[in-house]
């Protein structure tokens, strides 16, 4: 067995898991942060109870997006050797910053958290809450720009056979990363609104609680509103920088083969990488792609056929997951205006509600294909035009990966319906009697 | 002292650091099932960590994340090499975070006792794998100069293996009761007073087996006999281990748990000095290891990173401690009846 290949999937075994606890984590807390600040500054019992019911989800979710996460720092040791010798010097320091910078506070405070109700006062409390939310965002901006890094490699130089440091400042304030940030925490953001809503909806749906669940709702509402346009936006701004510095990745999102001024977008398509074509093209939008690209429609943007073979990503799931996000994202603004218009008669709206509640996997979807947009759309580079990543992998058995590779996904299946199971349960018991 | 060297013992110091706070963790999870013989007393000691092991864990990540950064080819070589003792000890580390956190989720004998089985094997798993793993690399490690591991993952449980981790198992376990000594009361800290003193009779040859076995399986003692100073090291850790004896007939429970963590602490650095300047020294050929020198960073990484951990690892020391001041109490029936108690 290849263990190039099996190796890579692990990581996106184990990335897509844990990435979809993460996303989560990092949206709640600052909700929770939020609602217990309300709690402790106005003594507003029901912000308690709010408090302790998300909480409680919270915290079933933490537990499973913790223990995926150290899997992760160790596999570039394990199975990608060859690379965290090449580019150590600059890529280590970033996942070292975000251990002692971020995740100590995190996890240190998530502890005081859930076990200091009755040891520190109720705003000292809400402070630890704020620790944590912020740490845990803090955490995600260091591995977005150590991804950052990897999309597009600057403050280096080639010494001593490897890629040695030369300017920290470019590399923590690489364009690219600072884009994925921009992009990828407000989205959090509206995957937690969007769990907010969709649970909320569950129980008003019923009919109970329905003080508790219109507040959170409502809050769902407010962030999910922002968040959905300004993630939009970002997302364009992060489109373009990647037309102009991964002309491969844009091609490949775009299933686009022929270089071209006024290059179209096509609404569907079926690429076929053999013939270098797509197979069928529903709806071309002459010109969009030449001005979402570069914001102009004259502009030239280069097709998979000038880019040589062994350097094109696939290109189905490129364009495929792109499509899907950017589709699911128009689709969260639509919901978003539409629960503002009815935000006062969200009880009367009960198809709203059912929409919303059925709507919680789609942020999901959403971000983990942003995941493989970025990420297979990079290939076959594990650092763009550096270093391929068939020569980035330990020199290791493929058995040893294969066992390894199997243990992850029954465990992360297994964990996965655990988790999930006791957030179903949690979720229709309720929220209980307001106790600090 | 140069940069590297420097890195050298900040990196011995992190796993010592990781070795002393998460260990009693560890070792309350191998005490687990023979001394919680009730519910309640199962509950008083995942209490007694359940504030901190997260906190505690984060010690190996940053551990993990320094080797990376100062040492980018002892990450990639050790972990590769290491592959399959590593992946079974984050397997390992899944289960015990998972078990802690839902294990009372759900009232069901069953449930609960599968979560138990897991915050066992969660505990001893690690324990006894890191100490295998470091007295394996104390003997050297077979890899070639390209960084080719050689080995096969059963040769690393030899005897001086598995003694080390034997001996490991045995400090965390002695580690783990003293805490519990602090965090329960009653019938139940008598038994965890008992425990230690049990423990400490078994460590004691364990460990000076080890320091015998260390002198014909490994190389660690070339650098006492090149500086005998260091043997204050020694002398330190064994002064430790008889305080912790001492301090537990005393009942003085903090001081016994401080003892036992300046132990373990000893153990690190003695196998740390030991070890100077090799990080990860091989089997085939002493002109392979991977040192502090020939195995860092470029000077540029290693100072950026150093102004971090000088920052970063004061603050962080000062927060845990807060939390561990905040926490020092023993465990009550209020803090079991609250809701988000384990």
């Amino acid at each position: 067995m290849d263990p190039v290949f099996l190796s890579r999937l692990q990581f996106a075994a184990a990335t897509m898991f844990h990435f979809l606890f993460v996303p989560l984590t990092l949206g709640l807390s600052i909700l929770i942060a939020y609602m217990e600040t309300r709690y402790a500054w106005s003594g507003d019992k029901n912000y308690l109870r709010m408090t302790k019911f998300w909480g409680k989800l919270f915290l079933i979710n933490f537990a499973l997006g913790v223990v995926t996460g150290i899997t992760l720092e160790f596999q570039f040791g394990t199975n990608w050797s060859r690379y965290s010798e090449y580019v150590g010097d600059v890529f280590g320091s970033l996942l070292a910053i975000e251990a002692s910078a971020a995740f100590f506070l995190e996890s240190t405070f998530i502890g005081i958290w859930i076990f200091g109700w009755k040891k520190i006062s109720a705003k000292a409390h809400a402070v630890v809450m704020w620790l944590v939310a912020l740490a845990g965002n803090f955490s995600a901006v260091w591995i977005l720009i150590a991804n950052g890094f990897m999309q597009h490699p600057v403050g280096y130089d080639i010494r001593n056979g490897r890629a040695e440091l030369t300017d920290f400042l470019a590399v923590v304030t690489n364009k690219h990363g600072l884009l994925e940030i921009v992009h990828v925490v407000p989205a959090a953001l509206l995957l937690g609104a969007f769990f907010i809503m969709g649970i909320s909806a569950y129980h008003l749906l019923r009919k109970q609680h329905t003080e508790i669940f219109l507040k959170s709702f409502r809050i769902g509402l407010v962030v999910g509103l922002v968040t959905s346009l300004f993630t939009a936006f970002t997302g364009d701004m992060h489109g373009i920088n990647v037309s102009k510095t991964q002309p491969a990745k844009l091609a490949a999102m775009e299933s686009h083969w022929e270089t071209g001024a006024q290059a179209p977008i096509v609404m569907f398509a079926i690429p076929d990488e053999t013939q270098e074509k797509n197979r069928i093209e529903i709806g071309s939008i002459p010109g969009l792609l030449s001005f979402l690209g570069f914001h102009d429609f004259n502009a030239e943007v280069i097709g998979l056929k000038d880019i040589p073979k062994q350097d094109r990503p696939p290109v189905f799931p490129t364009f495929i997951g792109f499509r899907t996000m950017v589709g699911l994202g128009t689709l969260f603004i639509l919901l978003m205006i539409y629960g503002w218009v009815r935000r006062d008669k969200l009880l009367e709206s009960p198809n709203f509600l059912k929409i919303m509640l059925w709507s919680i996997p789609l942020p999901y979807i959403a971000m983990e294909m942003g995941w493989v947009v970025s990420e297979v759309g990079r290939q076959p580079w594990i650092v763009y035009n550096l270093m391929r990543t068939s020569d980035a992998a330990s020199p290791i058995a493929g058995t040893q990966v294969l066992i390894s590779l199997v243990a992850f996904i029954l465990v992360y299946g297994l964990l996965g319906a655990v988790g999930f199971y006791l957030m179903a349960k949690s979720v229709k018991e309720g929220p209980g009697a307001a106790t600090a | 002292m140069e940069l590297q060297s420097i890195w050298f013992f900040l990196w011995g110091l992190l796993w010592a650091i990781f070795f002393l706070t998460d260990g009693f963790d560890f070792g309350i999870g191998i005490l687990y099932p023979f001394a919680g013989k009730t519910d309640r007393d199962k509950r008083v000691m995942l209490n007694a960590k359940g504030p901190l092991w997260d906190g505690n864990e984060v010690w190996l990540i940053t551990a993990g994340g320094v080797t990376f950064a100062a040492f980018p080819k002892v990450y990639a070589t050790m972990f590769s090499s290491l592959y399959t003792p590593l992946m079974l000890i984050l397997f390992a580390l899944i289960f015990r975070g998972v078990a802690m956190h839902f294990r009372g989720k759900i009232e069901s004998p069953g449930w609960k006792k599968t979560w138990d089985t897991l915050i066992f094997i969660g505990s001893f798993l690690p324990a006894l794998l890191f100490g295998v793993a470091f007295a394996n690399i104390f003997a050297g490690i077979p890899f070639d100069n390209q960084g080719l591991y050689h080995g096969n993952t059963l040769k690393l449980l030899n005897p001086y293996g598995l003694l080390g981790g034997v001996l490991f198992v045995l400090l965390f376990m002695l580690h783990g009761a003293n805490w519990m000594t602090i965090k329960a009361t009653g019938e139940l800290q008598e038994r965890f007073a008992k425990i230690a003193a049990q423990t400490w009779m078994v460590l004691v040859p364990v460990a000076v087996a080890f320091l015998i076995a260390s002198f014909f399986a490994t190389r660690l003692y070339d650098n006492y006999i090149k500086s005998q100073g260091l043997f204050l090291v020694i002398v330190l850790a064994v002064a430790a281990l008889f305080l912790t004896r001492y301090f537990n007939a005393k009942e003085a429970w903090f001081k016994a748990w401080f003892a036992s963590a300046l132990t373990i602490a000893g153990c690190t650095f003695f196998g740390i000095f030991g070890l100077f300047p090799a990080l990860f020294p091989s089997s085939m050929n002493p002109a392979w290891n991977l040192t502090a020198f020939n195995a860092s960073s470029s000077p540029l990484t290693l100072k950026i990173m150093l102004v971090v951990v000088a920052i970063f690892i004061p603050i962080v020391i000062a927060y845990q401690s807060w939390a561990y001041h905040l926490f020092k109490d023993p465990v009550s029936d209020e803090d079991l009846d609250m809701d988000e108690a384990y």
